[in-house]
């Protein structure tokens, strides 16, 4: 399987596609302000196992990149981290320079931080549209809102186009509970949409999707408008390294390693710890 | 755990379309009740019922929607009655403010609203069991000081002759009036909780029932909607308690007694607390249980004041075959009877 045949063709070419290569130098020095996200030497503890150690990041806006490592090296509790699930041991976060390490997770989604879940929480007794509708309202002024929405609404409006970019027009009205399995990682999305994103974390989007859903998400990954950065958790390379630009390998809790997704893939050490056998 | 709630946000038909003919006819009953029942139906049973059904939505809205079983909501209520008496007139002058009736009804509602949003404050930092025993503990405290409180709350005997403003010049003490005043208080509860029910508020509440991590992970602060929930269930829990207070007349240390805390649960799981219905029908049974339990037992030659035993049988029964209450039964029912009627089984079992 090669990798680079699986690139998305020059027609699907998007305003977001960014040139890849930089050198890694600049990509690891901090620039204070500027940047999407920054951690710096970001620990999580559970106990005395350390599911993350001195972890320093950086992402500019609008830069996607992928987090590869096999399991249990961390790559969704540095997730948890970001959004605030769980605080960190030790280490700072920044969010679009401000300090956000001691922030409740809901004040760093309303500073434009969205994610999505590798097992898909979603509210399974409402319906897609009152999901979406939801995710809407969780970021609007309107969240305590006692009225009900009216159709001119504009927060349904946004859901409604919403709902359509995860291609779910058709079961806008199922009980989430009744959608199928892929439906679910659609909707995933669409709530990860929901508001004005900045920045989205992607939580293994393409775990357990058919070859026709996994092309559906790329498409939908790389037609995000360009001011969008994300970090992608992927196991699937097909996915990974087609919507992301650079690529962080993450091993035994540690930052392993950081480069272009070419460089990542030819690199000895990556392919003998992660694309080592069965991938070859 | 997921409830199975909605018809969609954006479907909204009319009003006629949507509400099933038994609907209407229940309504028609109720509004035409007066002209049917005796002055002890109306007054003892009807009017009872609405209030305790009150006082159960309110809890029904926090644990059913919200997921937080608050065993403060009658404790609200009674803090209600308590400043209606005090603020207003009542028997005991040397402590009644005599304030009309304008001022001393809302200042009563937001005064215990708050103190509902107060203890909500403290109980939603724990879940499940925790919650009931902080909101129990506040519960038993509050008794134990309005009995032992003289200056304020006149201790063991409370205020007597606490009863409604005469206004537009109606007795509202009198069995048909008293009937529509608590037939409006109650459908307007139940109304405004159905319609909150699918607002923002309302779905955000739901959400944060059924998980709040993601709930926070959209941006929603999952402490300040389970606090607000405890603001709104205080409203309607301290209108049924002024009204409960005028029916009795009385408010007393006992108004909010242990039992009473209790009893208010017992109701709202009896009805079932997944829809905004439940809790009358639990009060409704309750009410027909305590006022007609006594000639039963003494019928089989029991003691009428054995009535409790009656309850907590039924009580017993209800769960054990129900956990949803009547409605969960009563869903059975219909489930079992639209299973037999399918057309491919040809009408065997």
């Amino acid at each position: 399987m090669t990798l680079i045949e699986t690139r998305p063709p020059a027609s699907q070419k998007s305003p977001i596609q960014k040139p890849a290569s930089r050198n890694t130098a600049e990509r690891l020095s901090s620039v204070s302000s500027g940047n999407a996200l920054e951690l710096r030497g970001v620990t999580k503890l559970f106990g005395a196992l350390a599911a993350i150690s001195d972890v320093t990041l950086t992402v500019r806006p609008g830069e996607r990149r992928a987090v590869l490592g096999s399991n249990g090296a961390g790559k969704t509790t540095l997730f948890n981290c970001v959004t605030g699930d769980f605080l960190p041991t030790s280490g700072t976060i920044r969010l679009f320079g401000e300090d956000v390490t001691d922030f409740p997770a809901h004040e760093r989604i309303r500073r434009g931080l969205r994610r999505t879940y590798q097992i898909s929480l979603l509210f399974g007794g409402l319906t897609v549209a009152d999901n979406v509708y939801l995710a809407c309202c969780g970021v609007s002024r309107g969240r305590f809102s006692l009225l009900r929405p009216r159709i001119s609404d504009v927060l349904v409006a946004r859901a409604t186009e919403l709902i359509e970019a995860v291609h779910l027009t058709p079961a806008r009205d199922t009980l989430v509970a009744n959608l199928s399995y892929g439906q679910q990682r659609q909707l995933e999305i669409a709530l990860a949409l929901a508001g004005a994103p900045r920045f989205i974390l992607f939580d293994e989007p393409a775990a357990g999707l058919s070859p026709t859903e996994r092309s559906e998400l790329v498409s939908i990954l790389t037609n995000l408008p360009g001011h969008i950065g994300f970090i992608i958790i992927e196991h699937d390379m097909d996915v990974a390294l087609r919507v992301a630009e650079s690529v962080t390998m993450m091993h035994n809790g540690l930052v392993f390693k950081e480069g272009t997704p070419e460089e990542i893939e030819n690199d000895a050490e990556v392919q003998e710890l992660y694309l080592g056998d069965g991938r070859g | 755990m997921s409830y199975a709630v909605s018809t969609s946000i954006t479907v909204q038909q009319g009003l006629l379309g949507r509400v099933p003919p038994l609907w209407w006819a229940i309504a028609l009953l109720l509004v035409a009740m007066p002209m049917i029942a005796s002055n002890f139906v109306l007054f003892q049973i009807f009017g009872w019922t609405f209030i305790l059904g009150m006082i159960s939505l309110s809890l029904m809205f926090l644990a059913g929607y919200g997921g937080m079983v608050s065993l403060i909501q009658m404790t609200v209520g009674a803090l209600a009655g308590y400043l209606v008496a005090i603020l207003g007139t009542s028997g005991v002058p040397t402590i009644s403010l005599g304030w009309p009736w304008w001022l001393y009804i809302p200042a009563a509602i937001i005064v215990a609203a708050l103190f509902g949003t107060l203890v909500g404050a403290l109980a939603v930092r724990t879940e499940g069991i925790y919650t009931i025993m902080i909101t129990l503990a506040i519960a038993s405290a509050f008794f134990y000081f309005t009995r032992q409180n003289y200056g304020l709350f006149n201790g063991y005997t409370g205020f007597n002759n606490v009863v409604p403003p005469a206004l537009f010049g109606i007795d509202w003490r009198q069995p048909a009036p008293f009937y529509y005043l608590t037939l409006a208080c109650a459908s307007l509860a139940y109304f405004a909780v159905v319609y909150v029910s699918r607002s923002p508020f309302g779905l955000a509440l739901q959400g944060v029932r059924d998980n709040p991590r993601r709930m926070s992970a959209l941006g929603f602060s999952v402490t300040a909607h389970r606090i607000l929930a405890y603001t709104f269930s205080s409203v309607i829990a301290a209108v049924g308690g002024i009204l409960l207070v005028w029916q009795n007349a009385q408010v007393s240390p006992g108004t909010a007694g242990i039992p009473q805390v209790i009893d208010i649960l017992v109701i709202a799981v009896v009805g079932g607390i997944k829809r905004p219905i439940g809790p009358f029908i639990g009060a409704l049974i309750y009410v027909l249980l305590r006022v007609y339990s006594p000639d039963v037992l003494l019928a089989f030659g029991l003691s009428g004041e054995r009535f409790k035993l009656l309850i907590g049988l039924g009580f017993l029964v209800i769960v054990f075959f129900s956990p949803d209450g009547v409605l969960g039964l009563w869903e059975k029912f219909k489930a079992r009877r639209a299973k037999q009627a399918d057309p491919l089984r040809m009408g065997r079992p």
